[in-house]
């Protein structure tokens, strides 16, 4: 486990040091370190501060959250297949953002920020709901079913009001596919202290995330307050889910793959499994992110995109294996 | 007297066709039948009015032959056509999902899910967006080789190792996802101009219909379905489990791979005749589920409940909005999504269990 770990971490730190030489103007490392350490007007040092930190930080932040949210939200509904784009929580953040370019002039992504936020709050509340009908929602399909339904519903109010709007649509249409770049400098900021409340809340339920596994019996048998663990749950699923994707659009399998692979890396302890999604995350939105930059040049293929395409086939793969799921 | 003899179980109907006896679940016979009567009610009321006014009068008259030459182009060559292609692609898409479900044993078992659909609709944009291509019979190529090979692609994956229905689903769900991706890059590099003509399409519409299309939907459907409700007592024995049906004496690998391909037919004609209309195929043998209270899906009620959601779906698309037509795949995924829900949440459920 400390050798995954410790391979994990310096992969991340590899990771940024090439996401910051690595765009349009590739930098050498040593460009790079001039770049970070001299806070001259130099090219570097613009180009490393304004453009690529941002970005790199952006990467950090949504692939913790992601990684983070895919765990709880698992642990919370004990279904494998959870994860916020499955469940539909991406698709009421797309609706209150498109209802934030529609009827409130909002244009800016610091200024839709709050509107995915409560759209993902409003979706997630909507999924616990559901989860807590234990005598109805029985099994993991219902509960993946109903979030299906709530996704089609909510994607169809999205589509109707895109339809009779060109300037929403053409907005829309560049949000939805999930971008690090140009998101503004002040984003990674403002939601660093969303993310960084909800990684706490995540921490603090982690114990009571095992007795949860065990099923409502035992854990209530074991002590554990069920209620107070599902709303703290819940509420930083909220945070998490919703300021990724208020930053960065709805970015899909991030929080399906990352809990999945490190269950087979180091096995289902779900307080290890938060600590390490907070460095698999990361590596996994910062190396689609790279990816994008290198694969299409002199353009460049959004993260959501490439995590789709990586993780789909991370998906099959554990399908493929014999223990799967 | 032998019939008498024979244990005919409570709530079914035996029924003899010739030599071959069924049993029958009456409350599903009953709900099918139901169901087929109001839906073509409503085509009627479809065909009847619109923005267009046309008395009933003015409407049989046509039927015989006579009316204005303008009534007749809007009877005949506009609102029939678009009746019938909202009843049949309806049938054909509740029939195929009832099959999907039946075979992976799971309500998420549906050509949405398996990534078909989704397929469907990247098939088509390469062509409108990349090709260029605007006739419909590029487009329908485009859609039937993009549904087709997603659809072979996930039950690859899902055939290595014995075809279990969750494999298929999982499969589905990836490839699925990644190809919406595929739609949304597609959408989001295009002109303006462009994108909304496949923004409009990649919802499912039946609004620029004409007699064409509706030929191959009618004789895929007339010998589709019909297989599909044959194929029903195979899908009855596949639903109580895999040893179950083995000690049967179903062969297991023929009667899935026989059924599916079925069913692949019924979404791959309903997607060309228009466009990927979602979650029709996931609700309606759910909905028919509910209504008929029967212990699996029933194949002849998931059908006519396919008919009744999209004529009516089809109703509303149109004069919701009017003079602007919706989609209408926007309108089954916001009603049958909605319905769904209400179902799953406040619904008291007779039989939870499978």
């Amino acid at each position: 486990m400390a050798c995954v770990a410790s391979v994990g971490l310096l992969m991340l730190c590899l990771l940024v040091v090439l996401s910051l030489a690595i765009g349009s103007k590739n930098l050498s490392a040593t460009e790079v370190f001039h770049g970070l350490f001299a806070h001259d007007n130099s090219r570097e040092s613009l180009i490393v501060w304004q453009l690529r930190f941002p970005r790199t930080t952006l990467a950090l932040l949504v692939g913790a959250s992601l990684g983070v949210a895919g765990v709880l939200m698992q642990a919370l509904t004990r279904n494998p297949l959870a994860d916020p784009g499955i469940l539909g929580v991406n698709s009421g953040a797309s609706l209150s953002v498109v209802l934030a370019l529609t009827f409130f002039g909002v244009s800016s992504a610091s200024g839709y920020i709050w509107f995915a936020l409560f759209g993902s709050a409003l979706a997630s509340c909507f999924v616990y709901v559901l989860s807590l009908q234990r005598s109805r929602i029985t099994e993991h399909s219902r509960l993946v079913l109903a979030g299906t339904a709530l996704g089609a519903t909510l994607g169809a109010c999205t589509g109707i009001i895109t339809m009779f709007n060109t300037d929403t649509f053409n907005s829309y249409r560049f949000w939805v596919i999930g971008s690090l770049a140009d998101r503004g400098d002040q984003i990674p900021g403002q939601i660093l202290p969303l993310v960084l409340l909800g990684l706490i809340l995540a921490f603090i339920t982690g114990p009571a995330l095992n007795s949860l596994a065990l099923g409502d019996e035992q854990a209530k048998a074991l002590g554990t307050k069920m209620g107070l663990v599902r709303v703290l749950t819940l509420l930083a699923i909220t945070l998490l889910c919703g300021s990724a994707t208020a930053a960065a659009g709805p970015i899909g399998f991030v929080g399906l793959v990352v809990p999945h692979v490190l269950r087979l890396l180091i096995g289902i302890n779900q307080r290890t499994l938060l600590v390490f999604s907070v460095i698999f995350g990361p590596l996994l939105v910062l190396s689609a992110d790279i990816l994008g930059r290198v694969v299409a040049r002199p353009g460049e293929l959004e993260v959501g995109i490439v995590t789709a395409f990586v993780g789909a086939p991370v998906l099959l793969g554990l399908l493929l294996r014999k223990r799967v799921l | 007297m032998r019939t008498s003899t024979r244990f005919i179980p409570r709530g079914y109907w035996l029924l003899t066709v010739g030599r071959a006896t069924i049993l029958v679940h009456r409350r599903s016979g009953i709900v099918a039948l139901l169901l087929l009567l109001g839906a073509v009610a409503v085509a009627g009321f479809t065909v009847a009015t619109g923005t267009y006014q046309l008395s009933a009068d003015n409407v049989l008259q046509v039927f015989f032959g006579g009316g204005s030459q303008l009534d007749q182009f809007i009877v005949l060559d506009q609102r029939v056509p678009r009746a019938i292609a909202a009843l049949l692609v309806g049938a054909a898409l509740g029939a195929s999902g009832s099959i999907f479900q039946s075979v992976s044993r799971n309500p998420l078992g549906s050509p949405d899910i398996v990534g078909f659909t989704t397929g469907a609709a990247t098939g088509g944009l390469l062509v409108i967006l990349l090709a260029g291509a605007n006739s419909a019979a590029s487009i329908m190529a485009g859609t039937l080789i993009g549904g087709l090979v997603t659809a072979a692609v996930v039950l690859l994956f899902a055939l290595r190792r014995f075809m279990s229905g969750d494999r298929i689903i999982l499969a589905g769900v990836a490839i699925a996802a990644m190809l919406a991706a595929v739609n949304d890059y597609l959408i989001s590099r295009a002109s303006i101009e462009n994108a909304e003509t496949a923004k409009s399409w990649q919802y499912g519409s039946l609004n620029a219909i004409s007699w064409g299309p509706i030929i191959p939907l009618v004789c895929v459907v007339a010998l589709a379905i019909p297989a599909a409700l044959i194929a029903s007592r195979a899908l009855r024995i596949m639903e109580l489990g895999e040893d179950t049906a083995f000690g049967v004496g179903v062969n297991l690998k023929r009667a899935r791979l026989g059924t599916m391909a079925v069913g692949v037919l019924l979404a791959a004609i309903a997607v060309a005749t228009a466009g990927p209309i979602g979650f029709l195929a996931l609700a309606a043998p759910q909905l028919a589920r509910k209504l008929s209270g029967a212990p699996g899906i029933s194949v002849a009620a998931s059908t006519t409940m396919g008919a009744m959601v999209l004529v009516l779906a089809d109703l509303l698309a149109q004069r919701l909005l009017a003079p602007f037509q919706i989609p209408v795949g926007l309108v089954t995924g916001a009603l049958g999504g909605a319905y769904l829900l209400w179902l799953l949440t406040f619904a008291r459920s007779s039989q939870s269990s499978s």
